[in-house]
């Protein structure tokens, strides 16, 4: 008798909803762009249903109800009806600030499947410091427990940076006894406000190497109860990550006025075009979009990618990482240490390391600027 | 006093874990199994299991129903049900 595998799927499989860029937390590693869209800019609930409609149509399996704060939405319990009602295995990615046990319990009624909460340390002190909001830190612990309670599937997210790397296995600790089943622990990833931050978050090398190990071990600890995902820490990388599974391969990202994406930093990528749904339907984006074609398959790249048998492994890893560091969104991600400038990006990783600075939170900051290691010393943060 | 009812045995009735859900997918014409950030796609006798995985249905009962779709002995259904379950309920996929 064969256990079930996982199969390679032609359509799209997962659509990430950002709801709304409004979020009452500030994290210096914001995957949101640095020009926020306002909520006037923002897809009715109406428009969402249609959306939903259509990814179901199209193939999509799993919708990810993100932000910003999905929570910030007050229509939430609708979109997350309609989702369901679309056949979406519907999965809601909170900060967990502004829910409380009667909206989770309206949320289940309404289909949600599977909530994914933020922590970002294992202190209060330390987590509230990293999102900027006072407070956070017992708020998501009290929700992540109720959310258990109600019997939803819990994952627990983390972002690893400097800060915070060392206590890797006890946030995994951390997540198990609030009840998850899943854990997912992703290395902050270069773009937008990360990369903005990125001396004040980047650990050092010997820091990921305890990382790593600490990885192993827990995963031997909990094997059978809680599944940990990681994502890798690009800069120290030798290989480049499987950006998206492929670009406009297996999902795509709807910001909150429409457009749609192939990842959710493909806006930083200059020269291309992105339709909204707000003039397509999605099936019509999916295909033809200039932005999804862009980089789609393997005819776009150049060497050493186009000769390299890891080119339908990785595709050529992340776009928006070739556009950052190499100057151009077609070359080699630089996190290939086939990549000419692999050297470059791994001395970026060891210069950022060495340096301590204040952290830029998502503007607008709530509060006064704070040491990213020691809390210490207040300072102006730099320029943008 | 009953006994504590080990972890796989003829009394237990298994179901889907919080957050999986099993459906036809029309598009690909395949029954899928979605949990969180994973989709698999179940067929033939795991189809068979995880589709009777209602928390109504006792493991003895599963067992019963299959060995009369397969016409086959049911001990050795009975163990090849066990393990499976064994090995779904680990990947967290059906609770026991």
């Amino acid at each position: 008798m064969n256990v079930a595998t996982t199969i390679p799927l032609p359509a799209p499989l997962g659509l990430l909803a950002e709801l709304t860029h409004r979020c009452p937390l500030a994290c210096p590693y914001c995957s949101n762009p640095l020009a926020l869209e306002g909520r006037d800019s923002e897809l009715s609930a109406a428009e969402w249903a249609r959306v939903f409609r259509e990814a179901a149509g199209l193939g999509v399996l799993q919708l990810h109800l993100s932000g910003g704060e999905p929570g910030a939405r007050r229509d939430l319990t609708e979109i997350t009806h309609a989702a369901h009602e679309a056949g979406l295995y519907t999965n809601l990615i909170t900060s967990a600030i502004g829910f409380t046990r009667d909206r989770l319990a309206e949320l289940r009624a309404a289909g949600l499947d599977h909530v994914q909460i933020s922590i970002q340390d294992t202190e209060p002190a330390a987590s509230d410091r990293i999102a900027g909001y006072d407070g956070a830190h017992a708020r998501k612990l009290a929700i992540a427990r109720t959310v258990a309670e109600l019997g939803l599937a819990l994952t627990i997210n983390v972002v690893l940076h400097r800060a915070n790397i060392a206590r890797l296995r006890d946030l995994v600790g951390l997540a198990a006894a609030l009840g998850a089943g899943r854990v997912e622990l992703a290395h902050a990833q270069y773009y937008g406000w990360a990369l903005r931050n990125r001396a004040a978050l980047m650990p050092t090398r010997a820091q990921v190497e305890a990382a790593t190990a600490d990885l192993a071990a827990m995963r031997a600890r909990y094997a059978g109860t809680l599944a940990i995902d990681a994502v890798v820490p690009d800069y120290y990388a030798r290989r480049p990550k499987p950006c998206m599974g492929g670009w406009g391969r297996r999902s795509l990202n709807v910001t909150p006025s429409g457009r749609v994406l192939p990842c959710h930093a493909a806006e930083t990528i200059p020269g291309l075009r992105f339709w909204s749904v707000r003039d397509r339907n999605l099936a019509e984006i999916w295909t033809r979009s200039p932005a999804f074609q862009a980089f789609r398959g393997t005819d776009w790249m150049r060497a050493p990618c186009r000769s390299c048998e890891r080119r339908e492994i990785d595709f050529g890893g992340c776009r928006c990482q070739a556009m950052l560091i190499a100057g151009d969104a077609a070359e080699a991600d630089p996190a290939c240490a086939l990549s000419p400038l692999h050297g470059r990006m791994l001395a970026m990783a060891e210069e950022a390391a060495g340096t301590d600075d204040v952290y830029v939170y998502r503007a607008p900051a709530p509060r006064a600027p704070a040491r990213a290691l020691d809390g210490a010393t207040a300072g102006e943060p730099p320029p943008p | 006093m009953p006994e504590p009812v080990p972890a796989v045995a003829g009394a237990v009735q298994p179901r889907l874990a919080a957050g999986v859900r099993l459906r036809f997918d029309t598009i690909r014409q395949a029954w899928l199994l979605l949990a969180p950030e994973r989709v698999i796609e179940t067929e033939g006798p795991t189809h068979d299991i995880l589709s009777r995985c209602d928390g109504i249905r006792t493991i003895g009962q599963i067992v019963d129903e299959l060995a009369a779709i397969y016409a086959a002995r049911r001990d050795d259904i009975e163990a090849d049900v066990c393990a499976l379950l064994d090995e779904l309920a680990a990947k967290r996929l059906v609770t026991l």
